[in-house]
């Protein structure tokens, strides 16, 4: 899987970046680097004002162009308030006129994918600020997307649950072995969940550091722990101060 | 021993959920907000009525409210008929301005340029009193039903209309992002995000019509009674205005304000049954 792009100077210049099938690749950088606007344009909510954006994939939208399933997880859950949680995560499929009965089905699974399965009939206002993470998670997942693009998930979270929802996110990637592109703003979380961190800085936005996390999979809390990761951390952390000097 | 006795009982029902105590079958907290009004109403009404008896006024000035009372029972017949056809153009009309505002309301949403262009015209129609009004719709229509309809319509419609176009706007951002994202068509973000999000708004504003249907039927009826031509309740006020049967006059005016009382108390019931399950004004904070 191939893309490449640049935009104007003001939120991202001179991005060229390989995102290969199945990987788990972290946007890491200080607020301001664009990382938020690389996403909207991978997932299509907003163009390029130029450079191109190449997706290989067996779908296709309307004009012809290559386009793959998408989930998108946003920074706040962004679910319907007046809808139960089965109905929020069933409704990419409603937009895709899936039939109902099959909807429901296909919505429960994915409750269950994140440990809601019981919670189907609850409102949103009911669940903490995790489930309602969750539910959103499920709803990006409901329509067995391709790519997932996380939009900084989890760091509205206290640390507690979003240790819990890394770990379950690890461990729905390893069963399915979507591609993530997660963007964040936390060295800890970037390195504990990807194969590849993607260094960016500010003014303008521009890719700065690629850097492999060469750590096997499964990983768990004895990894949080271990020397490794704390080597990690470290070349990351130097990496994004070099990035964020020059 | 009754203590003993107490103790276990406490262990073996621990509750759920807290017990809300109640008294007569509703929720202790909610008897003052029922009986400190009623206390007020009590007390003025008694200090009216012995005002009136102690100072010898006579009725057609001011009558007591026992006169008041009698009078209604006694008037019932032609006041309930007067009440009946005022209830009907008020609710024709709050109709029609729920159904129109809604309409109009998601005209304006799907395009920019038709609520540039209309929703000046919707605040003109709003701000023109409708006493300046009314003589001329009477005169223009010639079904004095159909003009009186018209009438409390033009003074409903305009906070469904403005309340609900704001609520279609008001939509989530990233929800919106999310119908994009998966390509919703107009329609579908209408239906399963614009409206929805609208409704709270949409109720508030048909609670305020409810009152202003109210009152645009009665002014009407008013403009319209002049010429005898109605015979809603504000026309019976006229009547009894004419033959200085004050009483009845009091009897009509209570019950215009019993209808209004009613009529948003009922959509205040409405609000809450619809928004119960997901609104922060309905549902009630469990800690």
């Amino acid at each position: 899987m191939e893309k490449r792009f640049g935009t104007g100077t003001l939120a991202l210049r001179g991005v060229d970046l390989d995102i290969g099938r199945g990987d788990f690749l972290s946007l890491l950088g200080p607020s301001g680097c664009g990382k938020s606007t690389l996403l909207r344009i991978l997932a299509g909510l907003i163009e390029p004002s130029a450079g191109i954006l190449d997706w290989p994939s067996a779908e296709h939208d309307a004009r012809g162009t290559p386009r793959p399933r998408l989930g998108f997880v946003f920074q706040e859950p962004t679910l319907m308030p007046w809808a139960t949680a089965l109905s929020n995560v069933a409704l990419p499929l409603r937009l895709e006129g899936v039939a109902r009965s099959e909807r429901e089905d296909r919505a429960a699974e994915a409750l269950a994918r994140v440990g809601l399965a019981g919670f189907e009939n609850a409102y949103p206002r009911a669940l903490s600020g995790g489930m309602k993470m969750r539910v959103s998670i499920a709803r990006a997942l409901v329509t067995s997307p391709e790519i997932l693009l996380m939009d900084e998930p989890f760091a509205a979270l206290d640390e507690i649950t979003r240790f819990r929802l890394n770990n379950d996110l690890l461990a729905i990637w390893q069963g399915a072995r979507f591609t993530v592109v997660f963007v964040t703003h936390s060295v800890f979380e970037s390195v504990y969940l990807s194969r590849r961190v993607v260094v960016m800085a500010a003014r303008p936005g521009r890719v700065v550091r690629e850097l492999a996390i060469d750590a096997s999979y499964p990983r768990d809390e004895a990894f949080r722990t271990s020397a490794e990761y704390a080597a990690l951390c470290r070349t990351v952390s130097l990496g994004l101060s070099e990035a964020i000097a020059e | 021993m009754s203590k003993a006795l107490a103790l276990s009982r406490l262990e073996g029902e621990a509750p759920a959920r807290p017990v809300v105590r109640r008294v007569l079958g509703l929720p202790r907290d909610a008897w003052p907000r029922i009986l400190m009004p009623l206390v007020i109403g009590t007390a003025s009404l008694l200090a009216w009525e012995l005002a009136v008896t102690v100072n010898e006024v006579p009725p057609w000035i001011a009558p007591a409210p026992s006169v008041i009372w009698s009078t209604l029972l006694r008037d019932w017949h032609t006041l309930s008929v007067s009440l009946w056809i005022t209830l009907q153009i008020t609710f024709a009309a709050l109709a029609v301005a729920a159904g129109l505002g809604l309409a109009l309301a998601i005209l304006f949403a799907q395009s920019k340029w038709l609520e540039l262009s209309l929703f000046p015209y919707a605040v003109v129609l709003q701000v023109t009193p409708i006493v300046a009004i009314a003589p001329l719709i009477i005169i223009w229509v010639d079904d004095v039903r159909l003009a009186l309809l018209i009438c409390a319509w033009i003074v409903a419609f305009f906070p469904i209309l403005s309340n609900t176009t704001l609520g279609l706007n008001s939509a989530d951002h990233n929800l919106r992002d999310l119908f994009r994202l998966y390509r919703a068509s107009r329609l579908q973000e209408l239906f399963f995000l614009r409206l929805p999000s609208a409704m709270p708004l949409f109720l508030a504003g048909l609670r305020i019509s409810g009152g202003l249907a109210l009152i645009g039927a009665i002014v009407a009826e008013f403009v319209a009674g002049t010429g005898g031509r109605a015979s809603g309740l504000a026309y019976r006020i006229l009547e009894a205005g004419y033959q200085l049967q004050i009483p009845r006059m009091f009897a009509a005016l209570l019950l215009i304000c019993i209808t209004g009382i009613v009529i948003f108390l009922v959509l205040g019931l409405v609000q809450h049954l619809v928004l119960r399950h997901w609104h922060e004004s309905a549902v009630r904070r469990e800690s």
